[in-house]
């Protein structure tokens, strides 16, 4: 198990369990009531901590190690998949996964952006940050998701776009504002979820659509808390500040009218019942689609440019 | 609305918008570092006289450059409102009163409806003195409503950008913004109203990556930086120095992202020619020829 450093305190309660444990299978002593003692402590500390999570905190399990990524809940949530490669024009960008799978007799397109498991497939990743040939075969799996009338779901992880040459050189821009653009008039339901990291342009270039969701340990900002924190405050000290005031959590996505609703995650994050997790996120899918599908295409489109074109709080300034 | 109230009195003494091209006798350029009179700069629309370099100005200088004479300014009662109560080393409040008397501008972008040699255009054009030309809601709504109002009247809409990116002090509602102009962009696609986009130095970031991209046509100043991410950004990612000309103007025409450059002292004769080719109702002058012709014959 891996624990972030908020989470210390439970680290010593479980290896203390670990060694009671121990001691039992040894035989000569009965531990069940110590065990029993240990497990509540675990319980109670856990929602303790649990309870009370900080932007900053939430920003830290949203990246946490053993988190579960978009090829996870595509390997539990569908009977069957196929993974499509590549945008037509230049690669096979490994950031951006996609492909049509059987959710319960349904066929839908699963874009999301992928990071790695371990160090190597980290690198393989590029840890999640898609280049342009990533927004392109999002784009072009969207078309052919309309083209034969299925559903899309978008699950968004990632820390941002690929700030490199080659990403500018083939248009980075470019590639995120044309989603954008074709996003608001696909004509199939698009269903998008926040599973880990929602930084910026990266996250909102596969992020535009019906619905939005978030799960509950993750967060949405047009900056990073780090580099939010490097360019106003001039220094990386700053990053807990920043993630407080960019209000990037769910919870403050969902008051400000930005997300639709909050999937509850297993107590202690995701990554501690991804199993549970996956079929929660599934039956959710499954629901919003199904409530989608009772709009005609025309209707569906008109509320989505709407829901958008209503975002943002104003003054008006009375003449006088 | 309070730090708008507090600066109220400020704006209705001012007669007339503090323009973003420098103030003073003398301009010293900041490409060849020659020097200038003030009233020789503006005459040259702004352009040193000695290297064409295009000095920075605002959206007021592009107004009176584009529109034959008057115009109408639109949707500046928009204000910005601080509603994640945002502090960084300083209130964005205190961030919008700095940037308010600074500029009398209300908000990092100015939307104007007037006429191109005859033809009707709605121009919105950012200001970089407004907190970076950054992108919060007040921009995205005013494009929107720009957008609006060209879908009920039928009328082109240009937009000069001039960011550094969208607004950090207004989080996932500037993120937002870019869905939201993105969106309704869409609605002056399906409707066949032309929407030209013109970047000028710089555009990035956010702004970029929705509406800046997004012309029917697309073109720029010569020499404007334009790209997603920041260039010392890339530098620090990428770990090597970047190479000459990188991100420039002639970096996107050359990789395809740009229709064309224009020099600042064409723009507007440029901007007609384009809003007469794009009318289906366009008599061009070879018609108006033949037509002579006939009339001549008869
Ligand atoms: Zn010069």
């Amino acid at each position: 198990m891996v624990f972030l450093e908020f989470e210390k305190p439970l680290e010593s309660l479980y290896e203390q369990l670990e060694k009671i444990k121990a001691v039992g299978e040894e035989g000569d002593i009965d531990v069940s009531d110590k065990v029993k003692e240990l497990e509540n402590k675990i319980k109670t500390k856990t929602k303790e901590i649990y309870g009370n999570l900080t932007g900053w905190q939430k920003v830290q399990l949203s990246r946490h190690p053993e988190r579960p990524y978009t090829l996870h809940y595509i390997e539990h949530m569908c009977s069957k998949f196929v993974e499509l490669h590549g945008d037509r024009y230049y690669a096979d960008d490994k950031a951006i996964v996609g492909g049509i799978g059987r959710l319960d007799g349904m066929s839908v397109m699963l874009i999301g952006h992928q990071k790695g498991v371990n160090t190597k497939m980290r690198q393989y990743r590029n840890f999640g940050m898609a280049n342009p040939e990533g927004y392109r075969k999002a784009l072009r799996l969207m078309k052919l998701a309309e083209k034969f009338n299925m559903p899309i779901v978008c699950l968004i992880d990632t820390p941002g776009a690929f700030p490199g040459l080659e990403a500018e050189e083939r248009g980075q821009a470019e590639a995120i504002a044309r989603n954008l653009i074709e996003m608001a008039q696909l004509k199939v339901p698009v269903v998008c979820y926040v599973i880990g990291e929602g930084a910026s342009g990266g996250a909102i270039g596969i992020g535009l659509g019906d619905k939005v969701f978030m799960l509950e340990n993750t967060w949405y900002s047009v900056i990073s808390p780090e580099s939010c924190s490097s360019i106003l405050w001039r220094s990386w000290d700053h990053k807990e500040e920043a993630a407080e005031a960019l209000k990037l959590t769910a919870d403050h996505m969902l008051h400000f009218g930005l997300i639709d609703e909050i999937i509850k995650e297993p107590l202690g994050g995701a990554h501690t019942d991804p199993e549970k997790m996956s079929k929660q996120l599934k039956s959710h899918i499954k629901k919003e689609i199904t409530a989608l599908l009772e709009m005609e295409p025309d209707e569906r489109v008109m509320k989505r440019i709407d829901k958008y074109a209503n975002m943002g709080q104003y003054d008006i300034i009375e003449e006088d | 609305m309070g730090w708008f109230k507090r600066l109220k009195t400020g704006i209705q003494t001012a007669t007339k918008f503090k323009k973003e091209a420098p103030d003073g006798l003398w301009y010293k350029c900041k490409d060849c570092n020659e020097t200038t009179t003030r009233k020789e700069l503006k005459e040259n629309v702004f352009k040193c006289p000695h290297c064409n370099y295009h000095v920075r100005i605002g959206s007021h200088d592009y107004f009176d450059i584009i529109f034959d004479g008057n115009y109408t300014e639109m949707f500046s009662d928009i204000i910005s409102k601080d509603v994640l109560n945002f502090q960084d080393v300083k209130k964005y409040t205190d961030r919008l009163s700095a940037a308010l008397s600074k500029t009398d501008l209300t908000d990092a972008i100015s939307v104007a409806s007037g006429k191109v040699n005859k033809k009707p255009l709605v121009i919105a054009a950012m200001d970089f003195t407004f907190i970076g030309g950054s992108m919060g809601t007040v921009v995205g709504e005013r494009i929107s409503r720009a957008i609006d109002y060209c879908l009920d009247e039928r009328v082109p809409l240009m937009i000069i950008s001039k960011s550094g990116g969208a607004r950090m002090m207004e989080s996932a509602f500037s993120l937002m913004q870019m869905a939201k102009t993105a969106a309704k962009l869409s609605l002056m696609a399906k409707a066949g109203v032309p929407y030209l986009s013109f970047m000028t130095d710089p555009t990035t970031g956010g702004v970029t990556a929705s509406y800046a991209m997004l012309g029917d046509i697309n073109f720029s100043e010569p020499k404007a930086l334009i790209g997603f991410a920041g260039p010392r950004v890339i530098k620090e990612t990428i770990k090597q120095e970047l190479p000459e000309g990188f991100q420039t103007s002639e970096f996107l025409l050359d990789h395809g992202f740009l229709d064309f450059i224009v020099d600042r002292a064409d723009l507007k004769e440029r901007i007609a020619e384009l809003l007469l080719l794009l009318d289906k109702t366009y008599e061009g002058e070879e018609e108006l020829e033949e037509e002579k012709e006939v009339v001549e014959k008869r």
